[in-house]
């Protein structure tokens, strides 16, 4: 009888994981604390075009790209003359099961496939769990998600709840679990118990899949205008969705600047049962964005695919009622009804237009569908009822997780700009913690490319932690 | 009552207070972790039993029986007065910018 213990089961994660995602990471290590992250991407040998065909099966991608043209007119009325960029969006609500995360899905799924599983399992309360139900329908397999949904009082977030009900419609079964991140704990267990493939969100999979975003992004702006886009924003939160996106951007040689943005949630705690339902976005927030970007081997998965900071040219944070102005506005404005998460990196990109010369172009490149429970007015009044004070004001007086502060008027909006050097140096302080040695350059080359900075700057930060 | 074969849900507890991870805040220490999930029915029972049942991937899984459960109760929510202002806001901006 094998030991089920918390700490006796998180003891067998390497060996679970290694027969979870039919991949031997140990292949890519390389010596010291480096490891080669070209050849973990390249290992699945899918090239662009392969990637695009297996998302074709399952009817995902070329989803339309959209220029909101009364939301652009609006950002121009509000900026300086002669400034206000073109905004579009990229509306991935159309995939079949309504985000963007269908693209990570497939691939997934297309593997657990071609490897013999019988099923897959994916820990996610969002959007992910619909798409990978969704894909394991289409390819005949069983699916089993995993949530974190329930306070210890029982209270439900309406949008988790309403992800349950999707993947549901879609065969899948739906383990649900209270606060805690022994999600992890559930989620490992089954893996060992099912012999299921792991359709985590951070294998080169996941992240292949999304490199036909970015693809999609510049082939259609280049049929479309004739031109590149001048920034792609991409809400972040484990860091998937800019590392993809920004990969495939660059397979086209466009070479936009690819700008994150997230949801401050700043203050709250994550594993925290009574804050649990005091936020109203459960993804696309700084309580992922930031820790990952710092740290991205902190997933599931002994190397994480999804590594922002070696992307990132940005990194900007919008507030919940910020995310809420600008999510009926594009219902208002350009008669799109889409989910708030979805709409962070447009309150972003409402916000950076205004900065931007008019003849440029900024591209939001992800929605995500709505309705009971995810809609805007759902989340508002799910957080009017557990106390949260929803008022109009300045967005910049928002406490997360007391108040949620909506916008006086559309020129309150105003994406605040991270510190990318912070973020930076976070990374080095963690990946040569308990390194007392001369960093060799090996070691060097990998954190400049983990952070996207020169030599220079890994070395005195190192310098300073020692 | 529940009849055998019915679809219904159950609930477990997965991790007492005690056994909960180390690094978990002190508010989610304190309370168990907890796991709700549906299945057929194994046996005839009434709720608050301890039952097994076989999941939609073909687990066998025990837990306490829950009475419902089953409906989707989640909605478009309450009235928020505020979300009706803003469309009124943004499309009166757009309107004085165009005239």
């Amino acid at each position: 009888m094998k030991d089920m213990s918390y700490q006796a089961l998180m003891g067998r994660k390497n060996e679970i994981m290694k027969a979870a995602v039919g991949l031997d990471y140990s292949r890519f290590e390389l010596s010291g604390l480096a490891f080669n992250y070209e050849a973990m991407m390249a290992a699945p040998g899918l090239d662009l075009a392969q990637i695009a065909a297996v998302q074709r099966d399952y009817a995902i991608g070329n989803t339309p790209l959209i220029e909101l043209k009364n939301i652009t007119a609006l950002a121009r009325a509000l900026a300086p003359s002669g400034m206000g960029a073109r905004i579009f969006v990229k509306d991935e609500a159309c995939n079949p099961s309504g985000s963007f995360k269908a693209r990570r899905a497939a691939l997934s799924v297309y593997t657990a496939r071609k490897l013999g599983y019988k099923g897959v399992v994916t820990a996610t309360s969002g959007n992910y769990g619909a798409a990978v139900a969704s894909c394991a329908a289409k390819a005949g397999l069983n699916c089993i998600v995993v949530q974190e949904c329930f306070d210890s009082r029982g209270v439900g977030q309406p949008e988790i709840v309403e992800k349950a009900r999707k993947c549901e419609a879609f065969g899948a079964e739906v383990l649900q679990l209270s606060v805690g991140p022994e999600l992890f704990y559930v989620f490992l267990r089954l893996l060992e118990d099912t012999g299921y493939f792991n359709a985590s969100l951070y294998t080169p999979y996941a992240i292949l899949g999304i490199q036909t975003l970015g693809a999609e992004i510049a082939k259609q702006c280049r049929a479309q205008l004739g031109r590149d886009p001048d920034i792609v924003v991409c809400t972040n939160a484990g860091g998937g969705n800019l590392t993809g996106t920004a990969q495939g951007l660059k397979a086209l040689g466009c070479h936009a600047q690819t700008v994150a943005a997230s949801v401050n949630l700043k203050g709250l705690h994550m594993a925290s049962d009574e804050q649990f339902n005091r936020k109203s976005f459960t993804t696309g927030h700084t309580g992922f964005g930031m820790p990952f970007a710092s740290w991205p081997d902190r997933s599931d998965v002994p190397r994480s695919a999804a590594r922002p900071l070696r992307y990132m040219d940005s990194y900007y944070t919008v507030t919940q009622g910020e995310v809420f102005f600008m999510t009926e506005t594009l219902a208002a404005l350009e008669g799109m009804e889409r989910g708030p998460a979805g709409n962070i990196s447009l309150a972003a990109a409402f916000s950076l237009a205004q900065t931007m010369p008019a003849n440029q172009m900024i591209v939001v490149q992800e929605t995500e569908y709505t309705g009971a429970g995810k809609h805007h007015n759902a989340q508002l009044a799910f957080a009017r009822s557990q106390g949260i004070d929803i008022r109009f004001g300045d967005p910049q007086d928002e406490i997360p997780g007391q108040s949620i502060v909506l916008p006086q008027a559309p020129e309150m909006i105003q994406a605040q700009k991270i510190d990318l050097d912070h973020l930076r140096r976070s990374l080095i302080r963690k990946a040569t913690e308990g390194h007392t040695g001369v960093l060799s350059d090996q070691e060097i080359t990998y954190l400049a490319r983990e952070c996207n900075c020169d030599q220079d700057f890994v070395l005195s930060t190192y310098g300073e932690g020692l | 009552m529940a009849s055998k074969g019915d679809w219904v849900r159950i609930h477990s507890v997965v991790l007492e207070p005690g056994q909960r991870a180390p690094q978990v805040p002190e508010d989610t220490a304190r309370v168990p972790l907890e796991l709700w999930i549906k299945g057929y029915l194994q046996a005839d029972a009434k709720p608050g039993d301890q039952v097994r049942v076989l999941t939609r991937t073909g687990r066998l899984l025990e837990g306490k029986l829950l009475e419902g459960g089953l409906d989707y109760t989640h909605s478009f929510g309450a009235y928020v007065p505020e979300v009706t202002q803003i469309g009124e806001m943004v499309r009166a901006r757009l309107r004085s910018i165009e005239s």
